[in-house]
């Protein structure tokens, strides 16, 4: 789109270990998803009436679309902080983003244990407003039209629709406008879920202020996300990577983690939960451990120096990626208690076959990003790159 | 220049989006519900329970709920909690020797474990698709398969564990205690309260069957008193047998005509809380216990129900889609400035 620098195919064959890989893992995932639809969800998940969601709710959708977040966080930097230099960046954040969001809604599927209605969920008359889920459910389904719509330009380029391009251009600032708020609004409301189920979440993540934890987390976790995958590609694709762009977006990115943070231990301290962090309890534990992966991006990319080190802002944005797994990891599975305190012998680990629909998930991601990133113009063009 | 005003100008649309996030909870609050006042429920007392499950039995029958086992021969229903095809169950709490019935120390209880009726249900709260639904009259919390889509997101937010997925079917559905609202047509009322020997399980309305518990906690404990059992009748309600009309089994009220069971028995030594008066915003089963309730397994709760914390932040962050729609109009604006199409990105020169 900027026209310093104009995006192009990556090239190259389509057929290789990783792409193989890739295919294996998404057999496996449909061999495993063909027994569950035959045979129920108790086949293959170890779901159970303590824990009724499992890791292809937290990891597939909730995880998932916060790790989607880079095409939000980047667009919002360009087009509302008018950033225009981080332009070569949207593009293939966007991308992640589109895969990332359009996969949380076909997992969505495979968990839901009467699929086949699933439908009334946007169905006025079925449709409930009070409902947590509801508002999340419309605000992706909305999300994941609007980010095809907003990646169109790409498949119009390649194709040569240059009339169709122009008239979508007209109107894409409505539509990046769009783009940034719905994720504002589910990003939130995915933490606003945790609220109704009370005090059988621990109050180290039980807190009415929990919409906002979980939004300026998924924008850092988008900045994360960009950091890793901006270093994967350019080692996979053997490409220089965009240090020029990652450094002063790092900077931004421990920003917004600075305000998390104060949100996160004021809102703590001010509720009087943070006893709980103290206990000598698993909790607890899992508590620190989400601490200290919010905490060590100061410690990795703090100092310039720091930010001018490749590697290092790749660990940064793993560190972040894993507290924002953490975060919602704790909330829903680690910190949540079905019995309240009363012992009914509940508990949940993932079953092999759970994980194999996780990883096939994953796979078909990475798939797509290869084969769109190299018969797309989606990464910015690299005199010279083989 | 232009950059870094608009710069500015995108940091107040942010700010107005991190403002909607965290605006005051009185903006939309939305009190805890309270019980429909002619609202149906149960009466539990623990002290009266022998423990016998003829409710766990008859509960599976109306419902036709198959048997669960747990022990290796299979020869009859054991279930060890509540399941997806198991509504109702009676638990036991047990200490020590277990000597003494309604002690905490060498002594055991019984507890019985089904849906609570909340006045203000986390369940309905939570469910996307409106199959959980409260029924503003009777106030039962009632269960459409046809419209679920197996989200569970109802069994995740109960506090009491009560809504359970059958997840040994492809096409399971939730289960859970609809209070036999499908057998009040005809005239009946819960199964489990039908058939209880002791009036432990007692049906009614709920006003009339928390001034019942409130008499029993007003009675000194060993003295005898009369027990009704089955169905709690109103204050005014009379007996009448073979139907009001002589013609009908049906009374106006819509119950069918039974003769007074009532008998007298000893008044147990209660601690002196209703539960389900006020908890979660109160629900219409009540229960009386002589042992901590929470050691029988009943969740210690607060006043204020989930469901109306959930709901103010909701209808705060998006009540008429004020909010969403003004910040939209902040950042279109913001947008339309800043989103430069191609052709003229090419001639002007920007940043």
């Amino acid at each position: 789109m900027s026209a310093h620098h104009p995006a192009a195919p990556v090239g190259g064959k389509l057929f290789n270990t990783a792409t193989l890989i890739c295919g294996v893992l998404i057999a496996a995932m449909i061999a495993v998803l063909f027994v569950r639809f035959i045979f129920g969800l108790g086949a293959v998940t170890n779901l159970n009436d303590g824990y009724p969601w499992g890791i292809w709710v937290i990891f597939d959708v909730i995880i998932g679309s916060a790790f989607a977040c880079g095409g939000f966080s980047v667009a919002m930097l360009v087009y509302i902080f008018n950033r225009g230099h981080y332009h070569p960046l949207v593009r293939p954040a966007l991308l992640a983003s589109l895969f990332g969001y359009t996969l949380a809604g076909v997992g969505v599927l495979f968990d839901l244990g009467r699929w086949w209605n699933f439908w009334h969920i946007l169905w006025p008359g079925y449709a409930n407003p009070n409902s947590v889920m509801f508002e999340v459910a419309v605000c992706i389904s909305a999300y994941i039209t609007v980010m095809w719509i907003e990646f169109s330009p790409v498949f119009m380029e390649q194709w040569g629709l240059k009339v169709q391009k122009q008239k979508l251009e007209k109107v894409l600032f409505f539509f990046i406008a769009l783009g940034t708020l719905l994720p504002m609004m589910h990003q939130s409301s995915l933490g606003t879920m945790l609220v109704v189920m009370g005090p059988q979440v621990n109050p180290l993540w039980q807190t009415p202020i929990v919409p906002l934890l979980y939004l300026l987390s998924a924008i850092t976790i988008g900045y994360g996300i960009v950091l890793f995958e901006s270093c994967v590609a350019a080692s996979a694709y053997r490409r220089e990577i965009e240090m020029h762009l990652l450094q002063p977006m790092a900077k931004i990115m421990l920003g917004v983690l600075a305000a998390f943070l104060a949100v996160r231990f004021g809102d703590l301290v001010v509720r009087g939960a943070l006893g709980h962090a103290l206990k000598p309890s698993l909790e607890a534990f899992f508590f620190w451990l989400e601490m200290a992966c919010f905490i060590a991006p100061f410690a990795i990319v703090g100092t310039p120096a720091g930010r001018r080190n490749p590697a290092r802002l790749f660990v940064a944005g793993v560190a972040i990626m894993f507290g924002g797994v953490l975060l919602r990891v704790n909330g829903f599975l680690i910190g949540y208690d079905t019995g309240l305190g009363v012992d009914h012998g509940w508990n949940y680990f993932p079953s092999v076959a759970e994980m194999l629909v996780t990883l096939g998930m994953f796979a078909l991601e990475v798939l797509g990003y290869i084969i769109i990133t190299r018969r797309f113009p989606v990464l910015p063009r690299v005199e010279a790159a083989h | 220049m232009t950059s870094r005003r608009n710069f500015l100008k995108g940091c107040l649309a942010g700010g107005a989006a991190a403002a909607s996030v965290v605006l005051p909870e009185t903006a939309c609050a939305r009190d805890t519900l309270q019980r429909p006042p002619e609202g149906l429920g149960l009466l539990y007392d623990a002290t009266l329970c022998v423990g016998c499950q003829a409710c766990v039995a008859a509960c599976k029958q109306v419902n036709e709920n198959p048997a669960e086992f747990s022990a290796v021969d299979k020869l009859w229903d054991t279930p060890l909690d509540t399941t997806g095809h198991t509504f109702n169950l009676i638990k036991m709490y047990r200490h020590g020797t277990m000597e003494t019935k309604d002690a905490e120390q060498n002594g055991f209880s019984f507890m019985k474990t089904s849906c609570m009726h909340c006045a203000d249900p986390s369940c309905v709260s939570a469910c996307p698709v409106s199959a959980m639904t409260k029924d503003p009259v009777t106030g039962v919390v009632g269960y459409d398969p046809d419209a679920c889509i197996g989200c569970r997101y109802c069994v995740a937010a109960c506090p009491f564990g009560i809504p359970k997925y059958q997840y040994d079917s492809p096409t399971g559905k939730i289960g859970k205690c609809e209070l036999c609202r499908h057998r009040h047509k005809d005239g009946h009322y819960s199964a489990c309260a039908e058939v209880c020997p002791t009036g432990a399980t007692l049906f009614g309305r709920t006003e009339d069957l928390l001034a019942e518990a409130k008499r029993r906690l007003a009675l000194k404990p060993g003295e005898w008193t009369t027990i009704p059992r089955g169905r709690l009748r109103h204050a005014q309600e009379k007996v009448l047998a073979g139907g009001e009309d002589g013609k009908g089994q049906k009374h106006r009220h819509g119950w069918r005509d039974e003769p007074d069971q009532s008998y007298q028995a000893q008044v147990g030594n209660y601690l002196q809380h209703v539960y389900g008066e006020t908890e979660y915003g109160g629900t219409q089963v009540l229960k009386l216990s002589a042992v901590n309730f929470q050691k029988a397994g009943m969740p210690d709760l607060p006043p204020k129900s989930s469901a109306a914390t959930s709901e103010t932040i909701q209808h705060t962050l998006y009540g008429g889609l004020i909010m969403p729609l003004a910040v939209l109009a902040g950042l279109t604006w913001v947008a339309k400035r800043n989103v430069v199409p191609e052709d003229q990105e090419k001639k002007g020169d920007q940043s």
